[in-house]
């Protein structure tokens, strides 16, 4: 059986608790802070001490999970449940018409199904026309929306709605088994993309999300399609400096505006 | 913060044809008041079902504790057995004993029994909180420290206080019970409602009193959870004074008792 749990992981995993989500810097940060606690001796090894503590979650079907974010490229570590899921989070919190204009076919189809990782809030509020299990009003969706941003499933911006990191973090074996026909994977991470630049060859449209892209084109006077040698029309954003110390966005548990590192789940930086 | 929710309908890996039955059954049975199966029939239960399937069980339980105690609300026995344990409720005690040890082993946390007679638990931290922190359970939320305030209000009243004596002593501390608080919305609201839903709070009426007046004390969940020194030290930054000068109180604060914590002296450790 899996190794027993001490005070020093119960503190870390009640913490992952509270906040959900974390970036790798702060996770860090509170991995000393739980050790300095409990008096015991510093521990580095992130990775490893999370894998004990999953191998104990593995049975509640929850799990904390390592993902980058879409939005500034930085690594998350976010407290995920592995249900195979009906948003099972969700379910609790929301109607069932309510889970209904989020899920399949509705807000998250949109979602996936657009080129740019986002849905309007015109275009949600359309097909809130058509719910299946009670319809929703034009208030009571934008009630909804709100209360999706505001508990942080989605990200709005000017009217746009997104997946947040952390339902991305979440979501993304669901995404990958409900929409394996539409959903991309970004040719240089291999993750889920929704929020990416698209590559404007009919015959290529890769995908690309925006922090990779800035790590991939860096000092390229002459970017091109990693697939098919066009020539990548979008602007190249700049690689973000790693914030390893930078204490003012380590306050929350919550994704930063400001931007840090890009950096991949999969690639490690030297 | 945003202490995260849990789902309530965790994963179900049954067989469509099983998942169906136990939604009948339930419907059947949400009228039927629960009896306490004999460790017999408890037995008899077990061996009619794989490993798994009370496995999966558990884990719904502990998504269903959660996701209460995420917003505090005591969890009543007859809600575990009608929404999640349903047609295994001949197996509840064990069940509940798997439940209980995931707390301890997994999440530090200990599934109490508050209320013996109709089975209500609440979920409490078995970690110390960390230094300078009044509570575990709520990182950096504002109402915490209202909440102290009227605990340590009737801790120094020796127990039990008048309401009007409670919104008296806020508006001295500039919180206007009458008035919406930045922080804490309606006051009012939250003392009574909240405080006292989570347990933190008992809000009784006095007897024979014309017009009605009611009184604090105490709740289960402030006996479990907070520690009397931790709560005297904080009052005295309030008012600036050091707290074995409230001679009567600090004896108290520090001598363990044993009657009003229940078994889990969490707070005393
Ligand atoms: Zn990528
Ligand atoms: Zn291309």
């Amino acid at each position: 059986m899996a190794r027993p749990l001490g005070e020093v992981h119960k503190r870390f995993l009640q913490t992952m608790m509270a906040k959900g989500i974390i970036d790798g810097d702060k996770a860090k940060a509170l991995l000393r802070h739980c050790c300095e606690t409990h008096g015991a001796p510093i521990n580095d090894h992130l990775d490893e001490f999370i894998e004990v503590i999953n191998a104990q979650l593995q049975p509640m079907f929850m799990q904390i999970r390592k993902g980058m974010s879409e939005e500034d490229g930085l690594q998350y570590y976010a407290l995920v449940n592995m249900a195979e899921t009906d948003v099972t989070r969700m379910s609790s919190d929301y109607a069932d018409n309510e889970l209904e204009l989020f899920r399949k076919k509705k807000t998250m189809d949109l979602i996936v199904d657009s080129d740019t990782g986002t849905a309007s809030s015109t275009d949600i509020l359309n097909c809130a026309d058509s719910l299946q299990t009670k319809k929703l009003k034009k208030k009571e969706t934008e009630h909804v929306l709100n209360r999706l941003v505001q508990d942080e499933w989605l990200k709005e911006k000017q009217g746009e709605y997104s997946l947040s990191t952390r339902c991305i973090m979440e979501m993304e074996p669901y995404i990958r088994r409900f929409y394996q026909d539409q959903v991309k994977l970004c040719h240089i991470c291999h993750n889920v993309v929704l929020q990416c630049q698209m590559c404007e060859n009919p015959t290529c449209g890769i995908k690309i999300h925006v922090p990779c892209v800035a790590r991939y084109f860096k000092g390229r006077t002459d970017p091109r399609c990693p697939a098919c040698e066009d020539f990548w029309p979008h602007e190249i954003p700049e690689v973000n400096r790693p914030s390893s110390q930078s204490q003012s966005a380590a306050k929350e548990g919550r994704a930063p505006k400001s931007q840090s590192t890009a950096q991949t789940s999969k690639t490690r930086r030297s | 913060m945003s202490q995260r929710k849990r789902p309530h309908n965790a994963p179900s890996s049954q067989s469509k044809g099983a998942r169906n039955s136990m939604v009948l059954l339930a419907d059947e049975d949400d009228d039927v008041s629960y009896t306490q199966p004999s460790t017999s029939q408890v037995q008899k239960g077990l061996d009619r079902l794989t490993p798994a399937q009370v496995d999966l069980k558990t884990a719904e339980v502990v998504q269903f504790i959660f996701v209460k105690d995420q917003k505090k609300i005591p969890i009543r026995r007859a809600d575990i057995v009608k929404h999640v344990v349903k047609e295994y409720r001949n197996i509840y005690p064990e069940i509940l004993k798997r439940t209980s040890r995931t707390f301890e082993t997994v999440f530090g946390l200990s599934l109490k029994e508050i209320d013996s007679k109709n089975h209500v638990y609440i979920l409490v931290n078995k970690l110390d909180p960390p230094d300078g922190e009044l509570l575990s359970m709520t990182p950096s939320n504002p109402k915490t420290g209202l909440l102290f305030v009227i605990l340590g209000i009737i801790f120094m009243k020796g127990g039990v206080v008048k309401e009007s004596m409670v919104w008296n002593t806020l508006k001295k501390l500039r919180v206007d019970p009458g008035e919406k608080h930045v922080d804490f919305g309606d006051v009012k609201k939250v003392v009574i409602e909240e405080f006292v839903k989570q347990r933190y709070l008992e809000h009784v009426r006095v007897p024979h009193t014309e017009p009605l007046e009611f009184e604090f004390r105490w709740g289960q969940r402030a006996d479990i959870e907070v520690s009397k020194v931790k709560l005297l030290e904080f009052m005295g930054q309030l008012h600036d004074q050091d707290p074995q000068s409230w001679s009567q109180q600090y004896r108290e604060a520090t001598t363990p008792q044993a009657s009003t914590a229940p078994s889990g002296p969490v707070s005393q450790r």
